[in-house]
């Protein structure tokens, strides 16, 4: 580690690993719930599991990019971070409002944490992804302007690369389309056109940036290519993020009310939205390749390219089976939104986490790279959770052609409890497929555990 | 990639690229603020449907249910629950008034919220407004959902 300050990364990205693991457990309960209908029930209702299921995912990701730009920074900056303590400050702050939310979540009804907080001041509460109350809302957007001023102060007072600028400009990015989560018109449509703002300008577009410059970031230090070629690569992917994914939002305006010329106008742009994640798949392979050093973190590099890869099947693939309008119109709002939403996040945002830890974890607890045997492990874990979400994906893309089929497209189309029922199968194999994803994760987490004899220094 | 193609060329498409596009957008975003008074139903809000969005996320039915699609997927979409229910919001209110507090064994279950006469009300106005919003090609495809 070249920088001391380097270190605060550390809690970071253990809290993201411990909160990733909440995340696996509630989305368990929440697949069996899909199929023994009452498992839980009144105590944890499905919407309970699932808002813990899905904010534990945000939080955490917030966490190992945070933790990633503490990391990467300082060193691409050649200075210590600003402000070391107001980041540990952070941590905790961020760490006991999160489990307070969850636990909020967990030990109230929904309705009465709204009045608790008093929602009804400011109502910000219930929307999908949004569900946090309003005061959790303005405690994250304290954290990320005390993060963003340490980063940013860190990153103009120092060196300035490509790799540090885009971080930071994905970061600003974050934060500025976060507002959008306090803006919740009476207007239905209005109050859905912007709630995308949040949603789909953080996943399309501005995370990308992050996820582009994390991947360079360790892309640079274990393949030892020219930074010049990187960033070229870098700028490229970033650009073609933008000039697809902007107008890509459309894709989300076809059935909301909105005006008609977005049909085209999502189906076309959004349409075109794999080819950054192309292009960041030929990069990764690419520099690999042309490699001038052999580094001993293989894991590290699988991460890498495994980021790559699933990116693109996740989002690429799974995002244009159901982008254009045509399309769409049977899809909407079926367990096929749900396979791609669960490949797309896990190939490119949860791996990305995995990458950049992978990475700076052992540099951190003092080695270049784990021995041996914990890196067999962490790739045994690899290759568990990978293959897992694949199948979970494969799953619920079948129940989902099954779906559309049976409810939208037959001559008699059945309602929507039905369906349910005659797809039981494909979900009661998603339920197992994710039990082996959990088996995977305790591999990864053990990996660290692992006590080794000759670990190079 | 090739020598030819430099590193400024890729910044400059890069600046270029996202600035052109967000404007773009913007101007997008201000011309649907035009077009959308004919067809978001506007007319319908009132204070009633006003109150029934806020009883819509106060429960977080979203949790479950979608709504024009979006949402979770465990339960029925309910963007055209009113339709499906013979336009009766006295239908709704049944349903959602009749929900056994301990579930329907076996089956997935919707909680008992417990609302008063007035959030009933205005949960099936909500619900109804939604309902009068015009989608492009009448979406959802069905009476199903
Ligand atoms: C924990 C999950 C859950 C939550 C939260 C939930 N619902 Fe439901 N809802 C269901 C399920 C499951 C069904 C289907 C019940 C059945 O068919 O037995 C349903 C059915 C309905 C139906 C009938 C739909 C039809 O086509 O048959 C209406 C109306 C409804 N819910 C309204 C609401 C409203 C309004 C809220 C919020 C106040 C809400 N629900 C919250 C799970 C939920
Ligand atoms: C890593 C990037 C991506 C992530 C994390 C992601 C995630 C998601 C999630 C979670 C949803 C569901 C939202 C909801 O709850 O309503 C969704 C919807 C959608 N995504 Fe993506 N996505 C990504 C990239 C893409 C790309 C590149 C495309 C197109 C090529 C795409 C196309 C779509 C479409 C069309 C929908 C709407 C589905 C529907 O109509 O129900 N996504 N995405
Ligand atoms: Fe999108």
């Amino acid at each position: 580690m070249k920088y001391q300050s380097q270190l605060v990364a550390k809690n970071y990205f253990i809290a993201a690993i411990l909160l990733f693991t909440g995340q696996i457990l509630f989305g368990l309960i929440m697949g069996l719930q899909y199929v023994v209908g009452d498992f839980l029930f009144p105590e944890i209702p499905f919407n309970v599991a699932r808002m813990v299921h899905t904010n534990l995912l945000i939080v955490w990701l917030l966490f190992a990019f945070m933790g990633a730009a503490y990391f990467l920074v300082p060193e691409e900056s050649e200075r210590e971070l600003y402000a070391p303590w107001l980041a540990t400050l952070m941590f905790w702050i961020f760490l006991i409002a999160g489990a307070l939310t969850v636990i909020g979540y967990l030990l109230f009804t929904y309705s009465d944490l709204a009045a608790l907080t008093r929602n009804e001041l400011f109502p910000t509460m219930g929307r999908e992804f949004l569900e946090q109350p309003t005061i959790t809302k303005i405690g994250i957007v304290i954290v990320a302007l005390a993060f963003i001023f340490n980063i940013g102060m860190t990153v103009l007072t120092g060196r300035k690369t490509v790799i540090s600028l885009v971080l930071l400009t994905g970061l600003v990015g974050l934060a500025v389309f976060f507002l959008f989560s306090f803006y919740n018109p009476d207007n239905l449509v209005l109050d859905k056109y912007y709630w995308w703002w949040v949603v789909h300008l953080w996943v399309e577009g501005v995370w990308e940036l992050i996820l582009g410059s994390i991947l360079a970031f360790v892309l640079i230090k274990v393949t030892g290519v020219d930074r010049e070629v990187i960033e070229k690569w870098l700028y490229i992917i970033i650009a073609m993020t933008l000039i697809t994914g902007i107008i890509g939002t459309g894709h989300h305006y076809f059935w909301i009310g909105t005006p008609d010329y977005w049909q085209w106008l999502g189906s076309v742009f959004s349409a075109m939205e794999p080819i950054p994640f192309f292009m960041m798949t030929l990069f990764a392979f690419n520099m690999v390749n042309k490699r001038r050093r052999e580094h001993p973190n293989k894991a590290a590099v699988l991460w890498a390219l495994g980021t790559a890869v699933m990116a693109f099947l996740g989002a690429g693939v799974w995002g244009f089976l159901h982008t254009l309008a045509p399309v769409n119109f049977y899809t909407h709002g079926t367990q096929i939104t749900a396979a791609h939403g669960h490949m797309a996040f896990y190939g490119a945002y949860v791996m990305i986490s995995l990458t950049i830890i992978s990475y700076a974890m052992p540099i951190m607890r003092g080695r270049t790279a784990n021995g041996e045997k914990a890196q067999v492990l962490e790739m045994w874990s690899f290759w568990l959770m990978t293959i897992a979400m694949v199948f979970i994906t494969l799953f619920l893309t079948a129940a989902g052609i099954l779906q559309v089929y049976l409810q939208r497209f037959t001559e008699d189309p059945v309602p929507f409890m039905v369906a349910q029922q005659k797809i039981e199968i494909f979900y009661w194999l998603r339920e197992f497929t994710g039990l082996v994803f959990l088996i995977g994760l305790v591999l990864y987490i053990y990996s660290f555990f692992v006590k080794e004899e000759n670990v190079a220094a | 990639m090739r020598e030819t193609f430099t590193k400024s060329m890729a910044r400059n498409i890069y600046y270029g690229g996202a600035v052109f596009f967000f404007l773009l957008f913007l101007a997008l975003t201000y011309d649907t603020h035009q077009v959308l008074p004919s067809g978001d139903n506007h007319e319908a809000i009132n204070e009633v449907v006003a109150l029934g969005k806020k009883v819509w996320e106060e429960n977080d039915c979203i949790g479950c249910h979608t709504l024009l699609g979006e949402g979770a997927y465990f339960a029925p979409e309910l963007g055209n629950v009113y339709t499906r229910f013979g336009e009766s919001t006295d239908a709704i209110k049944l349903f959602i008034k009749s929900r056994p507090a301990k579930g329907v064994p076996g089956r997935r279950s919707m909680p008992q919220f417990n609302l008063t006469d007035e959030e009933l009300e205005a949960i099936a106005q909500f619900l109804k407004y939604v309902d009068g919003i015009k989608t492009a090609r009448d979406w959802p495809p069905n009476i199903q959902g």
